[in-house]
């Protein structure tokens, strides 16, 4: 696996002007060139954790057996129940697929599947995943980080966020044709843009060595581990660069109980149950759940708290 | 839940009361099936769930069942009068071990976070008052307790109606999305629910 590794692009490189413009707007009160020098500084930092996750990132935990992440997940396109996803997505024919690029970017493309790979090639990352349910597992993903897409993308000045749209295939989604009893169709998701271009988040095209199986995703999918697994929005059709903080499914399903950030936060309970513990999938047994307790940002703090400085967690969550 | 054995009824073998509880032990089957299963890791990737949902699915519909029970035998004919009180006792047992794997299993008895659980959030809370109901009505089943209670019983045991409600309620926002389930069942439940109410009178015009 890992054939091809992703050269690490320098902070300076994957940080365009408008992510400094975006910041200044983020955190109020303070404004300036120092600001900025510190924010390039915050993913530097974050970069060189990537670099070492790409060779064993300190996760001490092992990953999640590869039938359990496969076979227990949420994907409401296919089903509601957790098994749904690997059951009903049969029908579901990712290939050919391109992705869509445009909005404020001065290269709009449609990138064919196979292009995105030999231009950006796959690495694997082990991460965690925590689940709005309060369950999580630990995965290891195949895939390029999103900053570097966005980059040959070229934002343009005034971008500051970017929106992303799933499939929409009732005739083969099952899940698409509950009418009301659903989400709204097709699925969507959106990033500050600051968060998406940080090394951490990563367009997938794999799992366990594998590419995405119609039920995780395919045949390309966001992975953003320190938000909870919903801001994962799969089988992407298109990627928007815009001005303004785009719709996402969940936060338009129920916004009091899904925000926009959804980073993962043990002290910011969802209304209907608490988040500061968390199953552990593929460990304990029928009598007895592993639990542990939820970290704060799913255990990414170190890496990306910076993005959120100045801002209150309880109202953004 | 006392039984009149009907007349039209045809011979069995078996007595009521072994027939009472061979209904009882056979509806138990898909509770030692998940049980088995989960021990033996084939029940998929978190057991515990899997346990916990099926229970509660099967205490909702033998507690709907229960209740079509009379109604059936008014409107439709079927007179399964003899099972009313097993079926009651099923849908009480699904639930206790559906509350046994939320709150032993799956939150490890924290009382802390159990308290947290219950008052803080309307679906456990409505789970919870269906829960105290059905232990209500299950501890007065007996045939004591029947004599005891006397003409008290028949309206205790109307509190199955308000436990109706309250499933309904609790399985209907139990989810992060409406789902279609539930709300067949509760459809369903609502129908059986109202024809209980007509009045006696009005059962020759139906
Ligand atoms: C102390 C009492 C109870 C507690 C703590 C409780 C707890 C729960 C929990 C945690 C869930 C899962 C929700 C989710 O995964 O999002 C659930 C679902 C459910 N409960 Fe309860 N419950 C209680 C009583 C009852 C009773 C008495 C009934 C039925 C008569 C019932 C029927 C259901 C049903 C039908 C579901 C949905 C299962 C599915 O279709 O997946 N519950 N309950």
């Amino acid at each position: 696996m890992a054939a091809y590794r992703y050269p690490q692009p320098r902070a300076s490189e994957i940080t365009p002007r408008s992510y400094f413009l975006s910041r200044r707007a983020v955190m109020a009160g303070v404004v300036g060139t120092t600001l900025a020098l510190a924010g390039s500084e915050q993913v530097a930092q974050a970069a060189t954790g990537t670099a070492q996750n790409a060779s064993g990132w300190p996760a001490p935990e092992k990953p999640t057996p590869q039938n359990d992440v496969t076979h227990y997940n949420n994907f409401y396109e296919f089903g509601t129940d957790k098994g749904d996803p690997a059951e009903l997505s049969g029908a579901f024919k990712p290939l050919p697929w391109s992705v869509q690029i445009d909005g404020l970017v001065d290269n709009p493309r449609t990138w064919a599947l196979e292009d995105l790979l030999k231009q950006f090639g796959q690495e694997e990352r082990l991460y965690r995943m925590r689940c709005v349910e309060a369950w999580s597992m630990v995965i290891p993903w195949n895939g390029f980080s999103l900053a570097a897409l966005l980059k040959a993308a070229a934002p343009k000045m005034g971008a500051r966020y970017v929106a992303f749209t799933s499939v929409l295939r009732p005739s083969e989604m099952p899940g698409q044709r509950r009418g009301l009893f659903a989400l709204k169709w097709p699925y969507v998701e959106g990033l500050r843009l600051d968060e998406a271009m940080h090394p951490l988040t990563l367009l997938a095209t794999g799992v366990y060595g594998e590419a995405l199986p119609t039920q995780n995703g395919a045949p390309i999918r966001l992975v953003v581990p320190w938000k909870y697994g919903f801001k994962g929005i799969k089988s992407i059709t298109r990627i928007t660069v815009t001005d303004r903080q785009p719709p996402t499914s969940w936060n338009l399903m129920a916004p009091e109980e899904y925000g926009f950030y959804a980073n993962v936060n043990p002290a910011v309970d969802h209304p209907r149950w608490s988040q500061a513990s968390e199953q552990i999938i593929g460990e304990g047994s029928l009598f007895h759940t592993a639990r542990k307790p939820t970290q704060l940002f799913n255990g990414y703090a170190e890496q990306v708290a910076g993005l959120y400085q100045g801002m209150d967690l309880r109202k953004d969550f | 839940m006392s039984s009149i054995p009907s007349p039209r009824r045809r011979r069995s073998r078996f007595s009521p009361v072994t027939r009472q509880v061979l209904l009882y032990l056979f509806f138990l089957l898909p509770a030692a099936m998940d049980i088995a299963q989960g021990m033996a890791g084939t029940l998929g990737p978190n057991p515990t769930s899997a346990c916990l949902h099926d229970f509660g699915r099967y205490a909702f519909r033998f507690l709907l069942v229960s209740l079509a029970v009379t109604p059936l035998k008014r409107f439709v004919g079927v007179d399964i009068m003899l099972y009313r009180r097993p079926l009651g006792l099923l849908a009480f047992t699904y639930a206790a071990l559906h509350v046994f794997f939320y709150v032993v299993v799956a939150r490890h008895l924290d009382t802390h976070i159990l308290w947290q659980d219950f008052s803080s959030r309307p679906f456990l809370t409505f789970g919870v008052l269906t829960f105290l109901i059905l232990a209500a009505l299950a501890s007065t089943s007996t045939r004591r307790a029947i004599r005891a209670l006397g003409r008290k019983w028949s309206p205790l045991h109307k509190l199955a109606y308000l436990a109706m409600i309250f499933a309904c309620i609790h399985y209907s926002i139990a989810f992060k999305t409406w789902h279609v389930e539930p709300f067949i069942y509760t459809v369903i439940a609502i129908c059986v629910l109202a024809l209980r109410m007509v009045p006696r009178s009005a059962r020759r015009k139906v």
